[in-house]
């Protein structure tokens, strides 16, 4: 038995939610971890899942798959699959992958459960447990069927280091032209920025911010602490900031092991997009914002009196 | 051009969430249902592609009588016409067969919905209604404009976007900002009444694996603030 496990990477690594994804696969226990990457990119940062308990690593060395095609990769997965004969796919919920795997259910038959929040129990059958209503709830649901398809949320599983390294073995699927009748003709990206939902750690301004000038101050802390930066709703329907950036039940879902919401009041749709996070510090002059009852730690003051002080203090303590 | 836009029957984003019936069920009591936020943005923008080049807008839903109100909201917001398949939605793969089975019979030449179902998430229906119809599938779509029989679209992307030309006919999961959410107006609530239903009884899936839910549990400390 081995479980198959597709990573994606971002500007030239693989990317870390891909290797939570091959920890949690080697953690299941159900046999021998096998990587599969579409698209180019150097073999020595392929051969790094293996410190992460993937033996091996298929990898689709073709242009064509360079970007996010989600027929063409649904294909190649299904086919990687039925010849692995892997009966367990992980991946790590994203934007791509969770269109890819739908695809890759029909064509395999498979069922499909996303949002994995831990190890599926499998002590009497296969269960799982998945956050629903937009993280305001859990379920735990018995998979059934031969081959299983598991989207695992941020943070699931903490990152494992084995020191092992994969063997890197060509995999050359069948692909029609069928499977790219979509063209991407432009990608707009920001490079070398620590992307929101895969951020360790995350700096959000809300309203409070009181205008788009004064976002330079959390990019100011962001980039200290090595975060990300999101905003609230309200922000990037204004276009304060960028849609991208929208931390929320209609927006990003982020996970991070630390939240720091500045000038957020917390409203319950905000709340469900960060309740997944490790620690929330919440900074707000208002001590009635509803965002409190959630923090773990709060700050009553002026964002622009405390962030410079925050950042400041980092500053400092490095 | 013939747009099929699917919706779900979900909580409203404010709402607190408990469970009934052995935590098996979702405890209903005081709860207010909307058209899924994803999806009311895919409808707004299937009106807007139909004030522009007309066409139909048909709305469908996968659902018992009690989504009616929401589906009559959606006819009030603009949809032409309305289908509803009577059964209760059990999983992503019971209602993209649904949807397929419908979109087969209809000939849409676009078939929208949300990015996914706010009560659980899944996003994954569009990818499997596009496989079962052997079509493109898109998603999250946050642009979409279309001109004959070529559309472009512009996808995000982790901390960027995507920009992407195809044919028609495809599915879209669709999310702000590809239009605006529309109120419905007097005008419109009072000829919803009577636009055309047609009720489906479902369509009979072929056996296959699939989850049977379990239990559900609400966040440590049992509340939704946290």
């Amino acid at each position: 038995m081995s479980v198959l496990v597709f990573i994606e990477s971002a500007d030239g690594a693989i990317k870390k939610s891909s290797l939570e994804a091959i920890s949690f696969a080697a953690a299941m226990g159900q046999g021998d971890v096998t990587a599969i990457y579409l698209g180019q990119l150097e073999s020595a940062e392929l051969q790094k899942a293996g410190n992460f308990g993937a033996t091996k690593v298929l990898h689709v060395n073709d242009e064509r798959l360079n970007k996010g095609i989600i027929q063409a990769y649904a294909s190649v997965l299904a086919q990687a699959l039925e010849q692995s004969g892997a009966k367990t796919l992980v991946l790590a919920k994203s934007a791509l992958g969770d269109p890819v795997a739908a695809r890759v259910a029909i064509k395999t038959g498979a069922s499909f459960v996303s949002n994995v929040t831990a190890l599926p129990d499998t002590t009497s059958g296969f269960k799982v447990t998945r956050s629903i209503y937009t993280g305001k709830a859990f379920a735990t649901e018995e998979m059934k069927g031969d081959i299983k398809i598991l989207a695992v949320k941020k943070n699931a599983v903490d990152l494992k280091e084995t020191g092992g390294s994969a063997q890197v073995e060509a995999f050359s699927p069948q692909l029609s032209d069928s499977d790219f009748g979509v063209t991407i003709t432009k990608t707009e990206k920001q490079e070398g920025e620590v992307l929101l939902p895969e951020a360790d750690i995350v700096v959000s301004g809300g309203r409070g911010m009181k205008g788009p000038e004064n976002w330079g101050m959390l990019e100011e802390l962001a980039g200290e602490l090595g975060a990300a930066t999101g905003c609230s709703k309200p922000v990037s329907d204004i276009g304060w900031r960028p849609h991208h950036e929208h931390v929320g039940q209609t927006g990003v879902k982020v996970s991070p092991t630390l939240y720091i919401a500045v000038g957020i009041s917390g409203a319950i749709q905000h709340l469900a997009g960060v309740n997944s996070s490790k620690v929330i510090v919440v900074i707000n002059k208002d001590p009635e914002a509803p965002f409190f009852k959630a923090a773990d730690y709060g700050i009553v003051g002026d964002a622009f009196e405390v962030v410079p002080k925050l950042t400041e203090a980092i500053r400092a303590a490095k | 051009m013939k747009i099929l836009v699917c919706i779900t029957h979900v909580p409203d984003t404010t709402s607190k969430i408990s469970f009934s019936d052995n935590n098996t069920k979702l405890n209903s009591a005081g709860v207010q249902f909307i058209i899924g936020p994803y999806d009311d943005y895919a409808l707004a923008r299937a009106i807007e592609l139909k004030e522009q080049s007309g066409g139909s807008v048909t709305v469908l839903n996968v659902g018992e009588a009690d989504t009616e109100p929401t589906i009559r909201k959606a006819l009030a917001i603009g949809a032409d016409e309305a289908i509803r398949i009577n059964s209760f939605p059990k999983d992503s793969f019971f209602v993209a067969q649904q949807i397929a089975a419908v979109a087969k019979e209809g000939g849409y030449d676009l078939i929208l919905m949300g990015r996914e179902s706010i009560d659980f998430n899944g996003g994954m229906v569009h990818g499997m209604v596009g496989e079962l119809l052997g079509m493109p599938s898109v998603s999250p779509v946050m642009k979409l404009d279309i001109e004959g029989n070529t559309a472009r679209l512009a996808r995000e992307i982790e901390g960027g976007k995507e920009y992407l030309e195809l044919n028609l006919p495809f599915v879209a999961g669709c999310q702000e900002p590809i239009a605006e959410w529309k109120i419905p107006n007097m005008r419109g609530i009072m000829t919803a009444r009577t636009k055309n239903w047609t009720y489906g009884s479902r369509w009979r899936p072929r056996p296959r694996p699939s989850c049977s839910a379990t239990t559900c549990h609400r966040p440590r400390g049992g509340e939704n603030d946290r």
